[in-house]
């Protein structure tokens, strides 16, 4: 246990001073790294924890990123660009899961597939406000600003680098309290027996939409922080192949660890990038690679380690 | 003595098979009653009817004289009515401690806070705790549900029932698979609560030595009909019920 906690404040304090010796290549895959865990976090409260598995997160990590693009290039103030994004992501997954949630199983993941792609669509429609094909150009990292008391210049990779850390950070801490809370205890209940939890006198479908918003909040959040970053936002963000995203890491870490997402978001990246140095079919390798991981570490890598390995280490 | 839960001509029909055919039932408070009859009978179709697992094409239900006919699950619980399964229902992969927790913290209106440690409710604990001791399951608290054995998953089911600290329960065959100890256990826990007048009790069984040592009242169905209704001594007499049971030699 207290190797585990020191573990943990290692790895921490090792993003903290990452600014001081990486360059900005590794500040910048850092941040994707960190964006998809969050995603991914969220993605998994759903299917981990109430047993939901959606295909639409990337449609909730869209409207995030284009809320919050929006907002930048009228307004350049990064606090209320992130904020607007996460809470455009909240509301639209509150709306759209209220219609999801009536099913389960392979009925909500079809639904939430469809309206992933009905936001897609959108995207690519809806001119006047998503900027069809071309998107949004032109989104600054803009600094933030609290009036008399604070303004941080956010230009700097390294600068912003600290900004995506602290939020994620915080949104890591967040869902880790949610998920050992009395509520995080009733939704793994529903997963395993909603018959049962309906019996101990508690409304799964509100239960199940309030974990479909905290998923889409998530979602939103991690989107919103990507314009500052890409300066750009285009409709295939919310293209379903970015709703499988955070299913992928999610399996290859494990559904059933609380950082499996994280850690499957980081051998995502990493991955990717060694494959993408030999050939430029990088997904057919990704592929593979994955399938044969899934195989070996059944349950997911971070279960491998702890139910694995780690006996094994303390043994001798 | 008060009326709990009464029905109007309730009726529930699957394909031409009829599992409840125009029901009057009234179950009073306090009364240890018994549901038995054959097999395909309707007596599990008669609690999903009542407790919401589902609805009826036509008739009422009733409890405490307001109408629930139409009330989804849980907030019929949430009025005091609760039930057991006959096919397993408990959640295996979590404690047998997690388990329990689960409803207590919905009684306790508890299950809604998002950021407290689900551990660091005393009052929470202290419940589950004293339910834990009367089910008999302390030992093996923090033992994966899934890992219990048969028996202990029933008596686990039963706790999970009780917790939501119901007026009316329902217990769906209870005993199926239980080994004489724990069916003991399981019924003293039922004698004594039923006697405390915390809970009130209708159980469906198929072994007729409990159900003639236990109820107040025995209720036989037949084809989704009440074919007799009354106390144990009254039922063995009734010529109708032996005819049903005919060959059976439990009478």
């Amino acid at each position: 246990m207290r190797l585990k906690l020191f573990i943990l404040i290692a790895l921490i304090l090792l993003l903290f001073l990452l600014p001081s010796f990486a360059g900005k290549y590794l500040l910048y895959m850092t941040i994707h790294i960190l964006l998809l865990s969050v995603f991914a976090l969220g993605f998994n409260l759903l299917l981990g924890y109430t047993g939901l598995l959606s295909f639409g997160q990337a449609g909730f990590f869209a409207i995030g990123a284009y809320a919050s693009g929006k907002i930048l290039l009228i307004l350049p103030s990064l606090l209320a660009g992130v904020a607007c994004g996460t809470v455009a992501g909240g509301i639209s997954a509150l709306i759209l899961g209220y219609l999801c949630v009536r099913h389960t199983r392979i009925y909500f993941s079809m639904l939430t597939l469809c309206f992933g792609m009905m936001i897609y669509s959108l995207a690519w429609k809806w001119r006047e406000v998503t900027g069809g094909d071309d998107g949004l150009v032109g989104i600054p990292r803009a600094p933030i600003e609290i009036p008399g008391i604070l303004s941080l210049n956010m230009s700097p990779m390294g600068n912003y680098y600290y900004f995506v850390l602290v939020i994620s950070l915080a949104a890591i801490f967040i869902l880790y309290r949610i998920v050992n809370s009395p509520f995080g205890l009733t939704l793994k209940g529903i997963r395993d027996s909603e018959n049962r939890v309906a019996f101990a006198g508690i409304s799964i479908r509100n239960y199940r939409l309030l974990s479909f918003t905290i998923a889409g909040l998530y979602a939103g959040l991690a989107g919103s922080l990507l314009p500052p970053l890409e300066n750009t936002v285009t409709p295939p963000l919310a293209h379903w192949t970015n709703s499988a995203e955070p299913v992928l890491v999610t399996l290859l870490g494990g559904i059933h660890t609380f950082s499996g997402p994280i850690v499957g978001s980081i051998l995502f990246y990493l991955i990717k990038d060694v494959i993408v140095r030999f050939t430029q079919y990088w997904l057919i390798w990704f592929g593979s690679i994955v399938v044969l991981l899934v195989l070996v570490f059944r349950g997911g890598v971070v279960i491998f380690f702890t139910e694995r390995i780690w006996p094994l280490l303390n043994r001798t | 003595m008060a009326e709990l839960l009464r029905t109007e001509k309730l009726r529930k029909y699957f394909g031409v098979v009829s599992a409840a055919d125009d029901i009057d039932l009234r179950i009073e408070e306090g009364v240890l009653t018994s549901i038995i009859g054959p097999n395909g009978a309707g007596k599990t179709t008669l609690i999903n009817l009542l407790t919401g697992n589902i609805l009826p094409d036509s008739g009422k239900v009733f409890f405490n004289k307001e109408e629930i006919t139409h009330l989804p699950i849980h907030k019929r619980v949430k009025k005091g009515i609760c039930r057991s399964f006959q096919i397993m229902n408990i959640f295996p992969k979590l404690s047998v401690f997690e388990n329990l927790q689960i409803p207590i913290l919905s009684l306790l209106n508890q299950s809604l806070s998002l950021f407290k440690p689900v551990r660091g409710n005393p009052d929470v604990n202290e419940r589950v705790e004293k339910l834990l001791n009367e089910i008999g399951l302390m030992d093996k608290k923090d033992h994966p549900a899934g890992t219990l054995s048969h028996g202990d998953q029933r008596l686990l089911e039963i706790g999970l029932a009780m917790a939501s600290e119901p007026k009316l329960l329902f217990l769906d065959e209870p005993t199926a698979g239980m080994n004489p100890v724990e069916r003991v256990k399981v019924l003293e826990n039922i004698r004594r609560l039923s006697r405390e007048k915390q809970s009130t009790f209708v159980i469906v069984e198929h072994d007729m030595d409990i159900v003639f040592s236990l109820s107040d009242r025995i209720l036989v169905l037949n084809r989704g009909q009440i074919l007799a209704d009354g106390t144990p001594e009254g039922i063995k007499q009734n010529e109708d019920v032996r005819k049903v049971y005919l060959g059976e030699e439990i009478l």
